[in-house]
């Protein structure tokens, strides 16, 4: 037996003191890390969340340009701003190309309806209010698929640079996810350009 | 973090409270038993349909709930708002989308019901469809939503569900003695123990009432806590708010709801108590709309 010998009694309680120190170390960084496995998915997830929702409502552009040409033809300036937004959110590619295109995209379109209340023919066709209707859906559901990604990266950065969990992900190389937002400056830009 | 630790209380709630009706049920047949002198045949009996009754609610009481409240499925083009507000909701709380049900009634109202996120569903009434602006209307179901990112739905639907069944089983077997007793009065009245039939008895008043207050003491203080989660998805609390100062002012109450249910609802479905009176404060259901509407213009 072991425990008859003094010497081995304190080896032994050595050891399991450097056992359980190890122990609790290695359920931390197996934990921490799982943490921010399961945040970096969700944040994919809620991104492409956010790209179907983006997609969905470049869609309905030129469905609602088409519509609101038959009614106000000589708006040629407004239809054109919407179009190249929509390409330009189209073909972007980063996430703050797609930040900035959506925010144009959002002003066209405020000019496009602000157009439109001067036409009463275009404002009762039954097509017309259908497609504002699901545009203005759309724009709601972005902005919400937005939240829930920029919570779910708040609580990734804030992981990233707090002690202890900081370590473990310098460790495993996770890295601080952008934002997505428009900062207020694009913003006032935008409604100012119409 | 807090939305995990709400999550496993919520499931160790639901297993009391299996547990507990399984006990409760049990002993109620043992009683019975008893009283007809076969203890343990009764209690081998109580024990399997409590178990099964347990099972089956697990399973299928949002349907039954959605039954009895005569709920319908609603679609996307009928009900527009109200399908996009609760697709909009389940976005932000990064849930899977609910089913959405309506009930053809004209008192706004609006529950959720399911066993976890992946089997949810979020109900609304017609009138609250025609009283709410989309702001509130959003406010409502993002209260609803939050219901279901908890496991608050899974407490309140098992509860409603074994609630009415201790409800019905305890009228049943009152009837049965009450009938039963008389015929077989002059016969048969051997082995019967007067003092079981009178712990019988006492155990048929108890129960129901135990049931009731279970449910009352789980579904007060979680309505605070969804209005707050639903205030941090909208970003609008006023319009929960002036969405539950429109529902509280209603003056009828709804025809489908009923005891076994009426915690479910965000805002008691049931006649309306007059303020200041303490008795009905105690076996009130819901949590005083003011007070909500208060803490909700504060925040």
């Amino acid at each position: 037996m072991v425990t008859s010998y003094p010497s081995y009694t304190k080896n032994m309680s050595t050891g399991i003191v450097i056992i359980g120190a190890a122990v609790v170390v290695g359920l931390f960084l197996i934990s921490t890390y799982n943490t921010l496995v399961v945040l970096r998915t969700r944040i994919k997830e809620a991104l492409s969340g956010i790209d179907v929702q983006l997609k969905r409502r470049a869609d309905l552009i030129p469905n609602l340009v088409e519509t609101v040409k038959g009614y106000a033809k000589h708006e040629k300036e407004v239809f054109e701003n919407v179009t190249k937004a929509r390409s330009s959110l189209m073909s972007a590619g980063s996430l703050s190309e797609k930040a900035e295109a959506d925010n144009m995209l959002t002003g066209a379109l405020k000019s496009l309806f602000a157009v439109a209340e001067a036409y009463p023919e275009l404002k009762a066709n039954t097509n017309f209010q259908d497609l504002q209707r699901q545009l203005e859906d759309t724009e709601d559901k972005v902005s919400y698929s937005r939240q829930f990604y920029n919570s779910n990266v708040l609580e990734l950065n804030t992981k990233v640079q707090m002690f202890p969990s900081n370590l473990v992900a310098m460790l495993f190389a996770f890295k601080e996810e952008p934002f997505f937002e428009a900062s207020e400056e694009e913003r006032k830009k935008v409604d100012v350009k119409f | 973090m807090t939305i995990y630790s709400q999550i496993s209380a919520n499931r160790q709630k639901t297993y009391l409270i299996f547990a507990l009706f399984i006990a409760l049920l049990t002993g109620f047949f043992y009683l019975i038993g008893l009283y007809y002198g076969d203890g343990n045949g009764y209690l081998v009996l109580g024990l399997v349909i409590s178990t099964v009754t347990t099972f089956f609610s697990y399973f299928y009481s949002d349907k039954l709930v959605l039954m009895s409240v005569g709920a319908v499925p609603a679609n996307k083009r009928d009900h527009f708002d109200l399908y996009t507000a609760t697709e909009n909701m389940a976005m932000a709380a990064g849930l899977p989308m609910p089913k959405v049900y309506v009930i053809n009634d004209p008192a706004p109202n609006a529950f959720a019901t399911g066993r976890d996120p992946k089997h949810a569903v979020v109900c609304a009434t017609t009138g609250l469809l025609s009283m709410m602006d989309r702001g509130e209307l959003e406010g409502v179901v993002a209260h609803e939503v939050s219901h279901i990112k908890n496991f608050d739905i899974l407490v309140m639907t098992i509860t409603s569900v074994l609630v009415g069944t201790i409800s019905l089983v305890a009228d049943w077997i009152l009837r049965s003695l009450w009938w039963g007793g008389r015929r077989d009065s002059s016969d048969r009245d051997s082995g019967r123990n007067p003092l079981t039939l009178i712990l019988l008895l006492l155990a048929l008043i108890i129960a129901p009432l135990t049931a009731t207050l279970i449910q009352l003491a789980i579904s007060r203080k979680r309505e605070y806590l969804a209005d707050a989660s639903a205030a941090l998805l909208t970003r609008r609390p006023v319009a929960l708010a002036s969405a539950l100062e429109k529902i509280s002012g209603y003056p009828r109450p709804m025809r489908s709801a009923n005891t076994a249910t009426a915690h479910m609802f965000i805002s008691n479905p049931l006649r309306k108590h007059t303020k200041g009176d303490w008795f009905a404060g105690l076996f009130s259901t819901h949590p005083p709309v003011a007070e909500r509407i208060r803490i909700l213009r504060s925040l």
